[in-house]
């Protein structure tokens, strides 16, 4: 089976973020990049659906995002077990139409033939939630999105998809097939030392965004990024740890009443 | 047409997220002078269009069809598809729940029209309408802007708008047709089912001790369970900490896990993402603590502390048995 992987780099969750002077992006100078949460679970899954079906095929990491920063996510994606890897180099201001973003990967993977595409169900960037389906549907493939369980049955794919609260719903897909996967259906391996240094010899196949022709112009932009305000009144405790501690006691012993 | 809400039914019913579209439809509405007509298709779809009529809306729209009978991503996706070429409203709106994440960026495929996901807002800025979301960790807030003409899909946040503000009112139903080509419905689905609990019910608890990724490593949980203990509280968790398998599944809080409202909800190195903050922020009273003092739980927090929860759970935990 011919899988690809979209895995995307993204600010980590504990990354300070400072709005840039356009207000319309982050300034990237003190963000702490990471991969995007569900495309590692992708990828993990990518990896062990191969293993499951006794190593045919390959696994093709598939990124966009800026030539200096993106081949590290791209690598460790290698280190872990991908075979290859295609890396749409990006420069700012990015593309965050949804729509806009899947037709460059529809145009940049179209020759591949994958059997199968998967991607993380949202970005923790933009959170469009949408590249997954959109490229699916570009490129004439079946979908599901918030996957938590993959099996093969009968020359087709049978997803459990996540609904609210604890629900689940078990979804029949033939191939070619794109799936959104959504974190905790696996446990995501860390690349092996050998992984690692293996990685260092497979193929990154790089393009320019500039040069997939792909129709149209965006449909939605960013028109401002800003702060929210916050929706309550919070007190703020402060002091030294036992001052804190203190406090706290005071507030569920005399306010909260939960001691 | 002006404004399309299509409907999702849940138990025969409305579902409460498709309700909570229809009020910020109907508040859309009213500021900038446009009707609301509501679409109605699926299992039980008759029952969804006369629950819908009896809301202040221009006019309900119902669709009766075999193949919508149960969930398939194409069929419903070329459903709304053709109900929005026909009738060419200005936006389409849904409750973003997750059946509708599976289909809604189909149809926004196949109309090759933008779909604005998450959506907590709107704003008019002279003839414009900008959409309102949460970017990157919900530590930021974007204003969208659609850039072509015709319809706008917008999918709202579960929980942005309120049932409580639905208006009341009575439509009239029209039934109208689609044309389904069953060979063109790739995808086939079985019920939906709950997965076995068996678990902690947490709806009912009076106190919950809730971790975060802020705990680093497993080994750090001891030290949960032992302030939970000793404010004999309940432990409850974001998803890293159950995808990890840390804690067992039902002690996720959050959109795809439990919703709770105890007295107290300590909210310890959680970021408050929205899908976490949608299970707690019915809480009475929520104490977080966490490292980043921009991080967005203090948007929710009756009382916070910016500081680091393996230095201050200890203490906390030892202060309290010393009591
Ligand atoms: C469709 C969908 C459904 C989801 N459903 C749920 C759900 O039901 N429930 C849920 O929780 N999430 C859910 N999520 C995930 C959600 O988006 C967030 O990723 C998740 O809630 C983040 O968990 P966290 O706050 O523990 O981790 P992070 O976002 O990584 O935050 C960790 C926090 O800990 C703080 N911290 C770190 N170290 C310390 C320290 N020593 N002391 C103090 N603070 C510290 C950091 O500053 C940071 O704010 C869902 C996501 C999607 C897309
Ligand atoms: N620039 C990118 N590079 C690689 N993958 C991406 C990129 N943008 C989106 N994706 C994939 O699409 C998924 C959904 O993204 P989004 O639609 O932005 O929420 C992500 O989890 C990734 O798997």
């Amino acid at each position: 089976m011919k899988i690809g992987v979209l895995v995307k780099q993204v600010a980590g969750s504990e990354s300070p973020l400072r709005i840039d002077s356009n207000e319309k992006w982050v300034d990237e100078e003190s963000i702490d990049f990471a991969t995007n949460e569900s495309d590692s679970y992708a990828l993990e899954e990518a990896l062990q659906i191969i293993e499951r079906s006794g190593g045919e095929g390959e696994v093709v990491v598939i990124s966009m995002g800026p030539a200096d920063r993106t081949p590290k996510i791209i690598r460790e994606a290698l280190a872990k077990g991908g075979n290859r890897a295609i890396h749409i180099q990006e420069e700012t201001p990015y593309e965050t139409d949804p729509f806009m973003v899947a037709s460059i990967f529809a145009e940049a993977v179209k020759d591949e033939s994958f059997d199968l595409i998967l991607s993380g169900l949202q970005s923790d960037d933009l959170g469009s939630g949408q590249t997954g389906v959109i490229l699916g549907e570009l490129l004439g493939m079946s979908t599901a999105t918030l996957v938590m369980g993959v099996e093969l049955q009968d020359g087709k794919l049978r997803v459990k998809r996540e609904l609210e609260s604890g629900w689940f719903q078990w979804v029949t897909l033939p191939f070619p097939a794109c799936i959104t996967i959504q974190s905790g259906l696996n446990q995501p391996r860390y690349p092996s030392l050998k992984g690692i240094m293996g990685a260092k010899k497979k193929e990154i196949k790089s393009i320019t965004k500039g040069d997939i022709k792909v129709s149209g112009t965006p449909m939605q932009e960013f028109s401002k990024m800003y702060l929210h305000k916050a929706e309550k009144r919070t007190e703020m405790i402060e002091g030294s740890t036992d001052q804190i501690v203190e406090r706290m006691i005071d507030i569920f012993k005399k306010e909260i009443k939960a001691i | 047409m002006d404004i399309l809400v299509v409907l999702e039914g849940a138990n025969g019913a409305i579902h409460r997220i498709s309700k909570e579209a229809l009020a910020a439809a109907q508040a859309l509405g009213k500021d900038i002078n446009q009707k609301v007509s509501v679409l109605a298709f699926g299992k039980n779809s008759d029952n969804l269009s006369k629950e819908a009529s009896s809301f202040n809306v221009d006019e309900v729209i119902l669709i009766e069809d075999d193949n919508l009978n149960s969930y398939s991503a194409d069929a419903y996706a070329e459903t709304i598809k053709q109900v929005v070429e026909k009738e060419s409203p200005k936006f389409v709106i849904m409750g973003y729940s997750y059946l509708v994440r599976d289909f809604f960026p189909k149809v926004s495929a196949r109309l090759q029209k933008p779909l604005i996901t998450d959506v907590i807002g709107y704003k008019t800025d002279g003839g414009k309408i900008l959409f309102t979301k949460q970017v990157i960790h919900g530590k930021l807030t974007v204003d969208i802007e659609s850039k072509v003409d015709g319809p706008v899909l917008v999918g709202f946040q579960s929980a942005a708008y309120s049932v409580d503000n639905l208006e009341n009112g009575s439509a009239e139903v029209r039934t109208i047709t689609v044309t389904l080509d069953p060979a063109q419905l790739k995808t086939t689905s079985e019920e939906p089912f709950q997965e076995e609990s068996g678990g902690v019910d947490l709806t009912a608890a009076d106190k919950i001790v809730s971790i975060g990724r802020g705990i680093s490593k497993e080994d750090n949980m001891s030290m949960i369970k032992d302030l939970a203990t000793a404010l004999k509280a309940e432990i409850g968790a974001s998803r890293p900490i159950v995808d990890s398998g840390w804690l067992p599944n039902s002690h996720q809080v959050g959109s795809s896990g439990q919703s709770v409202s105890p007295n107290l909800y300590l909210a310890l190195g959680i970021s408050g993402a929205i899908q976490h903050v949608v299970g707690m922020k019915g809480s009475k009273n929520i104490v977080a603590i966490n490292r980043d003092s921009d991080a967005p739980i203090f948007e929710v927090a009756d009382y916070g502390v910016v500081g680091d929860i393996l230095e201050i759970i200890p203490k906390l935990t030892e202060a309290i048995n010393n009591l």
